[in-house]
């Protein structure tokens, strides 16, 4: 309670630093907002082609020739904002020490800010992906808004990993070396750009630990196959986003102390 | 009822024999701890007044800046509490933080929004801080683009854009350019008379005696001595000199300044003191007050001849004034090789305000040009500060008296 009232009383400058964030982003270059859709554009463009055209991969059960790119941009783009809050929210702490050393202010509010930045970021392309989407037919209806409840725990997820790999970093800066190599198998080992259903039964059955599969498969359910995603299989990665969160938090309270001695 | 209290308050850092310690201690469950606790600050009891100042002197490293920030909530104490009643507003390091890529602008609201003002309140004081500031046009330009002494200007305006109840000020006050010095100064001494209470780490003794009325003395991570400002002056003064004639005999140089000796070393000089009428040393000086300069020197040779000059330097090195022994007409002649003297110089520091220093020269003649046997520069340093006496300007102290007749 005391953590909400205290984000609460520094809403001023929360706020003010994801518009200043926003804007630093883009507002020194020419095409500005431009990139962020850019980015993720070129990155889906590239699996397409590279999936779909060259290595000749079918989308089983689907006519549609859109259907394997919408598949990737609902992987990408959701793996995007979990990616962009951990990595950063990691790295905040170190990156704000000169204002921690300086200030006193409440230290949550630097991964609140990360978490809106990445909010606001995912929210603009989303929409962008949603609008494209209606135009081009492939628009689920009402199965769409089960998009908000699966970003609500992937959120939760990405929150709770995120602080603690914040606090452990600055304790040991190794984490942060080995979370972006971690970062690159967790990828590949979510069906994100291929299907789950071309791995061998074997690897299918352990790929159920991995967290994000659920989540991802939930949005690919939704955007894709257009029905409701499989509800019991959330349990797991909503119980561990609770988990991770009190860990993250009770890491966060005890070391708050030697946090500042170490930066 | 005390605005700020100090209990037995501590600080130690945890260190780690190697680096594999501290994950041991992390993930082996009921394992020993593995580090030691390396004390800076310990024992720390005070408690401040609303309306009062206090001082905080010690030498670099005693632990003075961790004491003000446990008291500025960014470092947490290990032991012991601080109790603070009001809003406390602290200048550490000023000017670190802002974002170089924006304008001054938008860095001095983000630094308001830090500090906890509400956005009403932000708006309201906005053209306050530019105006403080003085930066002109500058302040929609980024802060990359913004001189140090800008930068300071503005954090300083925006830090103190509210009275606070209490400020904490570290020695980072003293850069900018005189002017703003002035400016910022006058603003603190505003708050002091609207009643903050006031926290100030210095070296400047001039400043610590002019604006606190008590002082602590920070030494090797305990509150040493506490008292009047000027008590705890001479005993700081005390410690150095002890530190002085100890362990580094002869450089009693500031930071950055570095003493120069010459000289052929025929005769050597072995000790410099600046005492007070009773012959304690000291450091400061009041406007008028009688102090002697007491030099202990060897001569390492049969020497035919020996002078010893002085010349008493301000701030910026010139001499204020000089003599030696051939000009005084005691030059001592025929020397023995390995005698020792001391050269008792008793005079009145009729000098203004300011820090000053003393070089001093061993020669044969009138001028050390002519067999110059050791020559050092920033011999000793002292600094004159006004305690009694009326204000008045200039390095030296030429009291009128004052008649005026009305002719018409």
């Amino acid at each position: 309670m005391e953590l909400i009232k205290s984000l609460w009383n520094y809403r001023g400058f929360i706020l003010g630093s994801v518009k200043r964030d926003f804007q630093f982003k883009y507002l020194n270059s020419l095409l500005g907002i431009g990139w962020m859709v850019l980015q993720p554009l070129s990155m889906i463009t590239i699996y397409t082609i590279i999936f779909s055209q060259i290595m000749q991969a079918k989308f089983p059960g689907s006519a549609n020739p859109l259907s394997y790119s919408i598949y990737l941009c609902a992987g990408i783009l959701t793996w995007g904002l979990f990616s962009e809050i951990t990595s950063r929210a990691m790295n905040t702490f170190i990156e704000n020490a000169n204002l921690l050393k300086k200030i006193n202010f409440p230290r949550v509010c630097l991964p609140a800010i990360i978490v809106l930045n990445a909010c606001l970021n995912f929210g603009i392309i989303f929409s962008l992906f949603t609008l494209f989407l209606l135009i081009s037919g492939n628009f689920p209806g009402l199965v769409y808004i089960s998009v908000f409840p699966l970003l609500l725990i992937l959120i939760l997820l990405a929150i709770g990993l995120g602080i603690t790999l914040g606090v452990v970093n600055i304790f040991f800066r190794d984490v942060s070396q080995f979370y972006s190599i971690f970062l690159q198998f967790w990828f590949w080992l979510t069906p994100i750009v291929y299907l789950k259903s071309i791995l061998p039964a074997g690897v299918q059955r352990w790929i159920g630990l991995n967290p994000l599969e659920p989540l991802i498969a939930g949005f690919h359910a939704s955007l894709v196959q257009q029905e409701w995603p499989n509800w019991s299989s959330l349990i797991y990665p909503a119980i561990l986003a609770i988990i991770l969160g009190a860990v993250g938090m009770s890491l966060f309270r005890k070391h708050a102390g030697d946090m500042m001695d170490e930066l | 009822m005390s605005i700020l209290s100090v209990i037995n308050l501590g600080k130690a850092y945890k260190q780690y024999s190697n680096r594999w310690a501290r994950l041991a201690e992390w993930f082996i469950p009921v394992s020993k701890p593995r580090h030691h606790l390396h004390w800076v600050l310990e024992g720390i009891n005070f408690s401040l007044e609303p309306g009062e100042a206090l001082g905080i002197v010690g030498i670099n490293g005693a632990g003075k800046s961790t004491l003000l920030k446990m008291i500025a909530g960014t470092v947490q104490p290990t032991t012991g509490q601080i109790q603070v009643r009001g809003r406390l507003a602290a200048l550490l390091e000023l000017g670190m933080g802002f974002h170089p890529d924006f304008s001054g602008r938008q860095n001095a609201l983000m630094a308001a929004q830090l500090l906890g003002y509400s956005q009403d309140e932000i708006a309201q004081l906005m053209p306050e801080i530019e105006a403080f500031a003085e930066i002109g046009e500058y302040i929609d330009q980024p802060v990359r683009v913004y001189s140090s002494g800008m930068q300071m200007r503005l954090a300083f305006s925006v830090a103190t854009a509210i009275r606070p109840d209490i400020l904490v000020i570290d020695e980072a006050l003293s850069v900018g350019d005189a002017y703003f010095q002035h400016k910022s100064f006058d603003r603190i001494r505003q708050f002091q008379n609207q009643g903050s209470t006031l926290l100030i780490v210095s070296h400047d003794k001039a400043a610590i005696q002019s604006i606190c009325s008590r002082a602590i003395l920070i030494n090797s991570g305990r509150l040493t001595y506490e008292g009047k400002p000027e008590d705890v002056m001479n005993y700081y003064n005390a410690l150095l000199a002890d530190k002085v004639n100890h362990e580094i005999e002869f450089s009693q140089t500031n930071a950055g300044e570095t003493q120069i000796i010459s000289g052929s070393g025929e005769a050597s000089i072995v000790a410099v003191r600046l005492l007070d009428q009773q012959g304690d040393l000291i450091e400061v000086f009041d406007v008028g007050q009688s102090a002697v300069l007491q030099v202990e020197v060897r001569a390492n040779k049969d020497l035919p001849e020996l002078v010893l000059g002085y010349a008493i330097k301000d701030r910026l090195g010139q001499a204020i004034f000089g003599t030696n022994t051939h000009q005084l007409k005691q030059v001592l002649c025929n020397v023995k090789k390995d005698s020792t003297f001391i050269f008792d110089f008793c005079f009145v520091a009729n000098l203004g305000e300011g820090s000053y220093s003393i070089s001093i020269a061993l020669h044969s003649d009138n001028t050390h040009i002519s067999n110059n046997y050791e020559w050092r520069e920033l011999a000793a340093l002292f600094s004159v500060v006004n305690m009694k006496h009326l204000a008045f300007l200039g390095s030296s102290w030429i009291p009128p008296t004052l008649e005026i007749k009305k002719i018409i």
